[in-house]
């Protein structure tokens, strides 16, 4: 019987989830994916969380909850470094942990620790490690690590294009990915608004808590711009004059795409999706704001928890399109 | 000349203070923070900025309204994010319109040049590289001259017969330290100041329950963010031990492993079960000094932490699992501006009580036997 790989739809998974994906199903495991956020899977999380955390954690472990009875395996990975000097948010350093010690009766937790400060080749090796739970064949381990970066890279393209990581998980699914139009930035009609949604993929991305906030805005006749659009190259440049960077890879990210869309003059108007409590936003949305100001940009903070409710957020949302438009149609 | 001003962080004022006279400037020494400096850094500072941050916000307000033209403070390189706090309290005061130069120490190993050109900087005396390292070593030995005796005030509250003599003596004892410029005042300041606490009349047959305090550096250390935990702990007979010194100096640090571990490796080593990886701030500490009193034979242990501090909430996810299986009762605080004094006094008591049950009730098991 083929192992089952569960992989929580939540975190760092509206990053990798293609690549965790891919890597598994070559590896000749099942892999089981956990749905959207639901109302059910956040409840169950509050009951498991210590009530400081933020949303995203209670979200992630009401995911884990949701997956641990039906798989052999959980994949909970510690991201640490990725890109650059900088780190992952302190949850995501101490992921498995929380979940190893707040919860009871899961499943075997694979966590491989994703540093590449180290070098490629020891994470190569840990991923050897993990691989070796599937099969034992060197070959078949190099065609995972290689099609599940392909996957990845296709993945990355698609959102580029300006794809939202629904639309581009639903794209990847199928055989051809070749060329696609999605109004990116530049090339967005003249009577759109241009909306920069600003954020961690896990808070713009996940519909359920930030209460379908992409949707609602398009319905504006707006084209969202996210920070996972951008890549790093063309990000790099943009760091505001800051003495030091942001130490979190996402909020760096989202500092820069902010900066970025700014400066370039492509946005009409900028919302920062941000979690209640959030310790690195509290920095991120001032920085923002006052980068906003700077370039005479409407600036909106949605913030964001587990009493997040629909009506409220269309209200903002219709409210801030409003102002934007009335300010562009004035020229 | 400057007009220096910094932050306000337990007894490291005092120490800052002799320092940067020795180095020839005028210092502006920050007051005690109060209500009102929490309410001043929280007008201006985001909201969930941790209380750190907005106290010394308010400090930096305080100051420039006195009339200091230089802040002086630490960085940080992450992944906490008090590593981030001087660029954006400079941005928000900019904002605010204060004209001033900041001066930000990184530490050392990051940039070695940046900062000696910064101390220079700060070398307004034109003292020889020597002479100011003669200095920094002085303040250093003020600083251990501090924690040594703030040890003992620890030791002896609990224990005094008459409540606040301790508290007041230690108020003697900082004011002679204050005074203290040389080595050898120091010195002679020290053997006062240890000797006045020593001669507070105590019960000596009393047998206090031991709480380790485990937490954030900032909300352990300074007295105003943690509405003087350890002296209303104490006045509770509660004989309290901090895990962190600014000297990180632990004199009764009685597990030393046979290989001759520091103490920091140590706490490594037992929390890297439970949490092995280093995830900034305190949040490892406090798991690993949690377990290191347990094995002490310590009656509780309190973890502060601000709120929303991100490794504080880590470790507090894991902290159950160490209570149960050390059997060791922890207290959880997250404070904020909201926190008030007498919620904390009551949920303090609470737990007091809880240990004095638990230790009769050991004690109880122990004589039957």
């Amino acid at each position: 019987m083929r192992k089952r790989v569960g992989i929580p739809l939540a975190l760092g998974a509206y990053e990798y989830l293609p690549l965790w994906q891919t890597f598994f199903e070559e590896l000749g495991a099942e892999v089981l994916v956990s749905q959207a956020t639901t109302k059910e899977i956040l409840d169950r999380g509050i009951e498991d969380t210590v009530s400081d955390a933020c949303v995203p954690i209670k979200v992630f472990q009401g995911h884990v909850a949701e997956l641990a009875d039906k798989v052999d395996f959980l994949f909970i990975p510690r991201l640490v470094n990725v890109i650059d000097n900088k780190v992952f948010c302190p949850k995501f350093l101490g992921l498995p942990e929380m979940v190893k010690f707040t919860m009871s009766g899961l499943p075997q937790i694979i966590d491989v620790r994703v540093d590449l400060r180290q070098g490629r080749l020891r994470f190569l090796q840990q991923c050897h490690r993990i691989s070796r739970l599937f099969t034992d064949k060197v070959g078949t381990f190099l065609r995972a690590m290689r099609r599940s970066l392909q996957q990845l890279r296709r993945f990355r393209r698609l959102l580029a294009q300006g794809l939202t990581f629904w639309e581009a998980r639903r794209r990847l699914g199928r055989r051809q990915t070749r060329f696609t139009h999605r109004r990116s930035a530049e090339e967005a009609a003249d009577h759109q608004l241009r909306i920069a949604v600003l954020g961690y993929p896990y808070a713009v991305y996940d519909p359920y808590i930030n209460a379908n906030l992409l949707k609602k805005v398009r319905r504006q006749e707006a084209t969202v711009l996210t920070a996972d659009m951008l890549s790093w190259r063309r990000l790099l440049p943009y760091s505001g004059g800051l003495r030091k960077d942001m130490f979190w890879t996402f909020s760096d990210r989202a500092l820069r795409a902010g900066y970025y869309y700014l400066a370039k003059g492509l946005v009409d108007g900028v919302i920062h999706v941000t979690a209640f409590g959030c310790g690195p936003d509290s920095m991120v949305d001032k920085l923002l704001d006052l980068a906003s100001l700077q370039h005479s940009t409407p600036y909106m903070t949605l913030m964001i928890d587990e009493h997040t409710g629909d009506a409220g957020v269309m209200t903002r949302v219709e409210a801030f399109c409003d102002m934007v438009r009335r300010r562009k149609e004035a020229g | 000349m400057a007009r220096i001003g910094f932050a306000y962080m337990g007894t490291v004022p005092i120490v800052v203070k002799m320092l940067l006279e020795d180095l020839g400037h005028a210092v502006i020494v920050p007051e005690v923070p109060t209500a009102k400096t929490l309410s001043l850094g929280t007008k201006y500072a985001p909201e969930f900025a941790c209380m750190p941050l907005k106290i010394v916000l308010g400090t930096y307000i305080e100051v420039l309204e006195r009339g200091a033209d230089t802040i002086v403070t630490t960085g940080g390189v992450g992944p906490c994010r008090a590593g981030q706090y001087a660029q954006i309290q400079e941005a928000i005061l900019r904002e605010l319109g204060y004209d001033f130069e900041m001066i930000v120490l990184e530490p050392p190993r990051c940039n070695i040049l940046d900062f000696l050109g910064k101390i220079r900087r700060l070398n307004a005396a034109r003292k020889s590289w020597l002479g100011v390292y003669r200095d920094i070593m002085k303040a250093w030995h003020k600083l251990k001259a501090l924690d040594e005796v703030e040890r003992l005030s620890h030791w002896v509250r609990p224990r005094e017969l008459r409540r606040g003599t301790t508290t007041s003596v230690y108020r003697r004892c900082l004011e002679w330290l204050d005074r203290a410029r040389t080595i050898e005042e120091i010195d002679a300041a020290r053997e006062r100041a240890l000797s006045a606490l020593r001669r507070v009349p105590i019960d000596e047959s009393r047998d206090p329950l031991k709480v380790g305090i485990v937490g954030e550096i900032y909300v352990v250390v300074e007295p105003t963010a943690n509405h003087n935990i350890e002296e209303n702990l104490g006045h509770m007979g509660v004989q309290v031990e901090r895990s962190i010194f600014m000297t990180g100096w632990t004199k009764e640090n009685t597990v030393r492993d046979a290989e001759g571990m520091s103490h920091g490796e140590m706490i490594k080593r037992v929390a890297s079960p439970y949490l092995p990886e280093m995830i900034g701030g305190h949040g490892q500490d406090s798991i690993g000094n949690t377990i290191l009193y347990a094995k002490r034979g310590f009656d509780g242990v309190i973890q502060l932490a601000p709120f929303s501090c991100i490794p504080e909430i880590v470790a507090r996810s894991i902290l159950p699992r160490v209570s149960e299986d050390y059997d060791i009762p922890v207290l959880t605080f997250f404070l904020d501006e909201h926190s008030g004094e007498a919620g904390m006094i009551t949920r303090l008591e609470a737990f007091v009580d809880l240990l004095e049950r638990r230790r009769g009730a050991r004690r109880g098991s122990l004589k039957a036997v």
